[in-house]
C-alpha cells in the first residue's frame, strides 16, 4: 500500500539497517561506559552478562514457567476487564438513571492510582495469579468501560433511526448497532488495554508472588544483580512488543470496514 | 379526507423546548396533508423550515404535540411499520458490507438469511450494484451510497416511501441519474411517496402534488399544486418543457416570499 503525500523516502530495508545501527550504537556506548569503569557495572550491569543471562534463560529453559505465567495473567485480566466493561459500559450508556447514579463513583474509582491495590489483592487473593489477574482487571476495565460507554452515546442518530425504520426491536439494536459500534470502540483501545492488563501482571508479580517475570526481577534485585534484572526489562519489553504486533493484526482483520486515509494499491 | 389515503397527517403541531432553557420553539403547527394511494407528493419549503420535522411525524419517529397520524385510516403509535424511510445523510451500518446493509431488514424481520442473501443480491442488480455486495460504505461513491439505502428501503417492500432530500448531497448529474431511476422503481408498483426537498425542480418533476410550505418557525401548508404532466418522464427532459415553467412560475410566485423569509432568518 502506498500512501500519498508520504515524507518518507528510504526502502524498508535500509531503514531496517539504519534502527539495527542505531541499537547497536546504544549497546555500544553502554558496553564502553561500563567496561572502562565510568559507569559503575554495579548499578547499570553489563550488556554481555545481561546477555548471558537471557542466553540461559531461554537455553536451560528456566524462564518459559515464568513468561506462561506472566501472559496467562495478561491474558485473563485483559478478558475478564473487556467483558466487565464491555457489559458495564453498555449497561451504563443504555440506562440514564444507572449512569447518573453511578457517574460519581465510577470517576472516583478511575482517578485512583490502582496499583496501591495490589497489597490488598494481595490479601484477598493470595500470592497466585488470581491477585494479579484482579491487578489487570482494574486497570483494564476502565480504559474498555470508557471506551464502550463514548462508543454507544456516540452512534449515529441516523444510523439508529435508520434501523429502527428497518423494523429492529429494542434488542435487535441491541445486537446490531449498539454491540458493534462498541467493539468497534474496544479494538480501537486494544493496544492499550493489552498493555494496560501486561503492567497489572508484571506489577503485581512485583509486589508479591512466586512465579512470572516480573517475580524474576524481583528475586534479583534482593541480591542486587543488576544484570539479571536488566534482562528481565529486556524480556519484558521484547514480550510486550510481540503481544503489541500481535494487536496489530488482529485489528487490522478486524475494522476492515473502517474509513482510513485515501490509499492506492501498488501495481 | 380522502377515503384511500394511504398516509394522512391530521393538524399536526411540534413544540420544542427551545434552545437555552426557557419558552418553546414551535416547529410545524396545524399542518394537515393526505398521500393517496399510490401518489408521489413532494414537499417544498425554505431550509429550516421544518420538513424534517414532518417526516419524522410520518414516520413515527416523532411524536407530534398534538394532531396525529392515520395509515390507511389507522392512527399510528410507535414507528410506521408501513412506512420505508430514505434519509438525507449516510444512514448505512458503516460495519457492515453492502450486501449485509441491504439484508439489515430482512434480518430484523426474522427472515432466514439464505433467502434474505439472495433477495437482497436481486435488489442490488436492480439498483445497479451487483458486484458491490463487499464493499464497505466508506469504499462507495456518494452515489453508490444512496443506491445501497434505496435497496435497503426498498427490499422490505413498503406500502408508503418517505424519503428526505435524498439526493440533494449528489452532483446534479447523478442526480438525475438517481431520480429517473427512483421514478423507474415507482411507476413498477406505484407505492404512495412522501419527498421532502428544497429543490422545486426536483419536485415538480418527480411528483403528481406538489404541496409548499411557509418559511418555519411555525411553518405551515401555503400551497397545493397538482402536476399535470404526462409519465413516464426523463427528469433531465421534462424542464425544457413549456407546462414545466408554468407550473414553476406558479408555485415559485407563492414560495419565493418564504425563501426570503427564510433566508433573512438564516442570517439572523
Amino acid at each position: 500500500m502506498r500512501k500519498a503525500g508520504s515524507e518518507i523516502r528510504i526502502d524498508r530495508a535500509t531503514l531496517a539497517f539504519y534502527q539495527a545501527l542505531l541499537l547497536f550504537a546504544v549497546m555500544g556506548v553502554w558496553y564502553v561506559l561500563t567496561e572502562t569503569g565510568i559507569l559503575a557495572p554495579f548499578f547499570f550491569g553489563k550488556p554481555l552478562k545481561v546477555f548471558q543471562v537471557i542466553w540461559e534463560w531461554f537455553s536451560g529453559g528456566k524462564i518459559y514457567p515464568h513468561l506462561a505465567v506472566t501472559l496467562i495473567e495478561t491474558i485473563l485480566a485483559f478478558a475478564v476487564g473487556s467483558l466487565l466493561g464491555l457489559g458495564v459500559g453498555l449497561w451504563l450508556a443504555l440506562s440514564p438513571v444507572a449512569s447518573a447514579l453511578a457517574d460519581p463513583y465510577i470517576k472516583a474509582l478511575n482517578a485512583m492510582p490502582r496499583v496501591i491495590l495490589a497489597p490488598i489483592f494481595a490479601v484477598w487473593f493470595g500470592l497466585g495469579i488470581t491477585s494479579k489477574v484482579a491487578l489487570g482487571v482494574t486497570l483494564v476495565f476502565f480504559i474498555v468501560f470508557f471506551n464502550v460507554y463514548q462508543g454507544v452515546k456516540e452512534v449515529s442518530p441516523v444510523v439508529l433511526a435508520n434501523a429502527r425504520m428497518l423494523g429492529a426491536s429494542k434488542r435487535q439494536l441491541l445486537r446490531y448497532i449498539y454491540l458493534p459500534s462498541a467493539t468497534a470502540w474496544v479494538f480501537s483501545s486494544l493496544h492499550t488495554s493489552v498493555g494496560m492488563a501486561f503492567v497489572g501482571a508484571v506489577v503485581g508479580e512485583y509486589l508479591g508472588s512466586a512465579k512470572g517475570v516480573g517475580y524474576l526481577i524481583l528475586q534479583a534485585e534482593g541480591v542486587f544483580d543488576i544484570d539479571t534484572v536488566i534482562a528481565g526489562i529486556v524480556v519484558l519489553t521484547v514480550f510486550a512488543l510481540l503481544l503489541d504486533y500481535l494487536v496489530s493484526r488482529i485489528e487490522t482483520r478486524l475494522l476492515v470496514w473502517r474509513p482510513r486515509a485515501a490509499e492506492t494499491e501498488a501495481m | 379526507m380522502p377515503a384511500a389515503a394511504a398516509l394522512a397527517l391530521e393538524d399536526v403541531t411540534c413544540a420544542f423546548a427551545a434552545r437555552g432553557g426557557k419558552g418553546r420553539y414551535i416547529a410545524v403547527r396545524n399542518t394537515t396533508l393526505y398521500i393517496a394511494d399510490g401518489e408521489f407528493v413532494s414537499v417544498v419549503g425554505p431550509t429550516g423550515c421544518g420538513k424534517t420535522t414532518l417526516l419524522n411525524v410520518a414516520a413515527g419517529l416523532l411524536m407530534p404535540s398534538s394532531g396525529r397520524t392515520l395509515v390507511r385510516g389507522a392512527p399510528l403509535s410507535g414507528i410506521n411499520a408501513r412506512a420505508g424511510y430514505m434519509f438525507q445523510s449516510d444512514a448505512l451500518m458503516p460495519w457492515r458490507n453492502t450486501l449485509d446493509n441491504v439484508t439489515a431488514g430482512l434480518e430484523f424481520h426474522g427472515i432466514a438469511k439464505v433467502e434474505a442473501v439472495s433477495r437482497a443480491r436481486d435488489w442490488l442488480a436492480r439498483v445497479g450494484l451487483s458486484g458491490f455486495e463487499d464493499r464497505y460504505p466508506h469504499q462507495l461513491s456518494g452515489g453508490m451510497r444512496k443506491r445501497v439505502a434505496l435497496a435497503q428501503m426498498l427490499i422490505l417492500d413498503p406500502e408508503i416511501l418517505l424519503m428526505d432530500e435524498p439526493f440533494s448531497a449528489l452532483d446534479v448529474q447523478t442526480r438525475q441519474l438517481m431520480e429517473n431511476e427512483l421514478l423507474e422503481l415507482w411507476s413498477a408498483d406505484r407505492k404512495s411517496v412522501l419527498f421532502i426537498t428544497h429543490d422545486l425542480e426536483e419536485a415538480i418533476s418527480l411528483s403528481d402534488r406538489v404541496i409548499a410550505l411557509s418559511a418555519g418557525p411555525e411553518t405551515h401548508p401555503i400551497g397545493e399544486f397538482a402536476i399535470d404532466l404526462p409519465r413516464p418522464r426523463d427528469v433531465a427532459e421534462i424542464r425544457m418543457q413549456p407546462r414545466f415553467s408554468e407550473i414553476h412560475e406558479a408555485i415559485w410566485q407563492v414560495l419565493k416570499s418564504e425563501v426570503l423569509k427564510g433566508y433573512a432568518q438564516s442570517r439572523q
